[in-house]
């Protein structure tokens, strides 16, 4: 057995396999920025996962189908943004029925509709666009690190370019800064002229549309079979959620939250394969208890939270007004 | 205008009422032939096209239209989690709609099943768990296969493969692994088979440890792939992942529970499968004639090849004409009640299809023998000491359904 193999591989995985998670957490960012908590992550990768399938399907077109998760999940978004802007909606609840309502119509159109959906890998644009890694110049030539970090699809890449293009958004734009100001106190950004409506709107369908192509993604890498039991998404949505926390509401952060995360993910899977090829240093790793591994993520995020509120001079980048509605007459 | 909304209104009404009433007659109209109501609940839901639910469903429906039933007799309760609260509900609303007997599908059901079964006034329903071990003298019984059997066969195709390969690495994706005895027998059936035909044949195991997570089932695929360079991936968890990741990895593969060489051409041999509807029919029929003898007439159910309740898928292109000769023969040795997998005796069998049998022990991964060389005595582990099970050889099926947690000589987890 290579050594260098399996560890390369593994590092490899922890990236596509869990890139999803990056799209999510940075979609659910943009919107909680906003001042908006949408509980709905998961729903929304799910109908940007099904209509990224059928419209990508149908054009046989990558492009077309990464277009279409985009957009359709943000149109998806509009009905957060409709309850909870304009009609005042409690978030928590509206955001919870999101995801029942987006995972009931992936099932209703995925299974519902037809029993008989061809798979994803039988297009072969789709299937070669996914599969065929765009390998960086120069650094992709780099022993292990270059097959595990720059030798990627082409989805990859563009969520780590949105990460970053997101965070310089919030932090060196002006949009950015009135952005953060709405979801710190919406009633002193109103008194400055900002359309606050607006403000939430955009970031909600734009927030909700990168997080349907993460959705999109989850489909692609399981070649858009529909016969298995569960939704695609499978509770990465859920997992966006927190690590929106661990990242402390910023896109670069997530980056490295996602690799984390994915880290412990991708390791209960590797542990065997690990613990055989490193049988000296790793050989531990297979005595682990698997379920340790799946609760890891989640006792970290709750050590980070503890951590950010011991620590007072660290300020955690929570927007004061997240998860409050804003109503003009109530200032 | 608020007056033309509220005429439009009461139009809308007004058609939704009579479009109510058509429903009606038509239930009306289509009296059942029969009143023999069976009740089942289900898992997933029933409009599943695949899966452990689809299989079930299908296997009942198949078994009613086989006795003549018509389907809407059929009452289904869907989507019940594993929740005991939520199970008896679901059995109490099938037995107020008359149902007289109830099928459980999922393991979790058991303590519903089993409380129900004692109550009084559901002492004339009959009640069917599946995979379960609960049962009463009256009126419960539990429904399994001895689908090791079958995995026993698709070890055989892939050990051939492994033969032909020149490679003898092959690997198993399962949900667990000796934790349960289902998941623990499987994988010690496939390897035997593997084994009686390549001796040298080695199966890497990578136990995800949950069921129906699709993306874990693939990238543990393709983890057994790249580590061993398994040339076979075999499957004990839901979805075909493992089966697309091997046709990705351009090796060859072993799916489960529906014959999957249609989502891997490329890659899939065969598939370990079951025919709930032989099941489903047996007791169905004996509900309806003679329930007051259910348990012991069909009592608890273990059928295997021989009562075709479990099979392989046929085998597919990929494999050769020698490699059915040989699973066929070896298939025909089990129906007839010749020779079965789990005993002293082990099976090897020559390229050409010669059988040859040898009366040994068997031996588990650790060196310890966990069935005797006469065949006699059943072990199992016990707070990790090797524990003779009681009832000697009549202990096999108990070891094989609910007790086994070792891995066979061969079989590596990791």
């Amino acid at each position: 057995m290579n050594q260098m193999e399996v560890f390369t591989l593994f590092l490899f995985n922890i990236v596509v396999y869990n890139i999803p998670l990056l799209y999510g957490t940075v979609g659910e960012i943009i919107i909680e920025k906003s001042g908006s908590l949408n509980l709905g992550v998961e729903g929304i990768m799910a109908v940007g996962a099904i209509f990224g399938y059928l419209i990508g399907c149908s054009a046989n077109s990558l492009t077309v189908g990464i277009l279409a998760s985009f957009l359709c999940a943000g149109l998806f978004g509009i009905i957060f943004a409709v309850l909870t802007v304009t009609m005042q909606a409690n978030q928590n609840v509206t955001g919870l029925t999101m995801t029942t309502f987006g995972v009931g119509l992936f099932f209703f159109i995925g299974k519902g509709l037809s029993g008989s959906w061809p798979m994803m890998t039988a297009y072969s644009n789709i299937n070669d666009g996914f599969k065929n890694a765009l390998e960086i110049p120069l650094l992709s030539k780099i022993p292990i690190v270059g097959k595990a970090f720059f030798s990627h699809n082409i989805l990859v890449y563009l969520g780590i370019v949105i990460a970053i293009a997101v965070w310089f958004y919030l932090n060196k734009t002006k949009t950015g800064l009135r952005l953060r100001a709405v979801g710190e106190n919406p009633g002193a950004a109103d008194s400055l002229g900002i359309n606050i409506t607006l403000y939430k709107y955009v970031h909600i369908i734009l927030g909700s549309g990168i997080m349907g192509i993460g959705g999109y993604y989850m489909g692609l890498n399981l070649g858009g079979s529909f016969e298995g039991s569960n939704c695609w998404i499978n509770g990465y949505g859920w997992i966006a959620v927190a690590l929106v926390i661990f990242a402390n509401w910023s896109t670069a952060k997530a980056i490295l939250g996602t690799l984390v995360f994915g880290f412990f993910n991708t390791l209960q899977i590797y542990s065997g394969p690990l613990a055989n090829a490193f049988p000296d240093s790793l050989g531990f790793l297979a005595k682990i208890p698997p379920q340790l591994y799946q609760a890891l993520p989640f006792i970290i995020t709750a050590l980070v939270l503890i951590f950010a509120s011991v620590n007072k001079k660290k300020k955690m980048a929570q927007p004061a007004a997240l998860g409050l509605n804003y109503f003009r007459e109530e200032r | 205008m608020k007056k033309v909304l509220s005429i439009l209104l009461a139009l809308v009404m007004v058609v939704l009422c009579f479009a109510a009433c058509g429903k009606k007659d038509d239930a009306k109209t289509d009296e059942p032939k029969s009143d023999f109501l069976v009740g089942a609940v289900y898992i997933n839901s029933q409009n599943d096209t695949a899966g452990y639910t689809f299989a079930h469903h299908n296997g009942i429906t198949k078994a009613m239209e086989q006795l003549g039933l018509p389907k809407e007799n059929l009452r289904i309760v869907d989507n019940i989690p594993e929740d005991t609260q939520q199970v008896s509900e679901a059995i109490d609303k099938l037995a107020n709609q008359g149902c007289k007997i109830i099928f459980g599908i999922s393991f979790g059901y058991i303590e519903a099943f089993a409380e129900a079964a004692e109550k009084p006034e559901y002492a004339d329903i009959i009640f069917s768990h599946a995979t379960g071990y609960k049962s009463n003298d009256k009126n419960f019984n539990n429904y399994f296969g001895r689908i090791y059997q079958a995995r026993y066969l698709a070890g055989i195709a892939a050990g051939l493969k492994s033969l032909e390969l020149g490679n003898n690495n092959l690997g198993y994706v399962a949900a667990w692994g000796t934790e349960y005895a289902e998941t623990c027998s499987g994988i010690n059936a496939f390897a035997m088979g593997a084994q009686a035909v390549n001796p040298n044949a080695v199966v890497h195991v990578n136990k995800i440890s949950t069921w129906g997570d699709e993306a874990k089932e693939k990238a543990a695929a393709e983890a057994l792939i790249s580590t061993y360079k398994c040339c076979v991936i075999a499957q004990h968890c839901d979805s075909a992942q493992p089966q697309l990741a091997a046709a990705d990895g351009k090796v060859f593969g072993c799916g489960y529970n529906s014959d999957m060489t249609a989502q891997a051409p490329s890659a899939h041999l065969t598939a370990p499968i079951w025919h709930w509807d032989v099941y489903y029919k047996l007791a169905i029929e004996t509900a309806m004639n003679d329930p007051a003898n259910f348990m012991s007439t069909v009592g608890i159910y273990y059928g295997g090849l021989k009562e075709g309740f479990v099979d392989i898928s046929p085998l597919s292109e990929n494999c050769t004409a020698e490699t059915k000769a040989i699973v066929d023969k070896v298939k025909a040795m089990m129906v007839n009640g010749e020779w079965d997998v789990f005993t002293n005796e082990k099976l090897s069998i020559a390229k050409d299809g010669t059988i040859t049998k040898t009366t040994a022990a068997l031996k588990d991964n650790k060196g310890a023998e966990v069935i005797s060389a006469d065949g006699n005595t059943y072990f199992t582990y016990n707070d990790g000491v090797l524990t003779a099970v009681d009832g000697g050889k009549d202990a096999c099926d108990g070891v094989i359904k609910g007790s086994m947690n070792y891995y066979v000589a061969g079989v590596e987890e990791g």
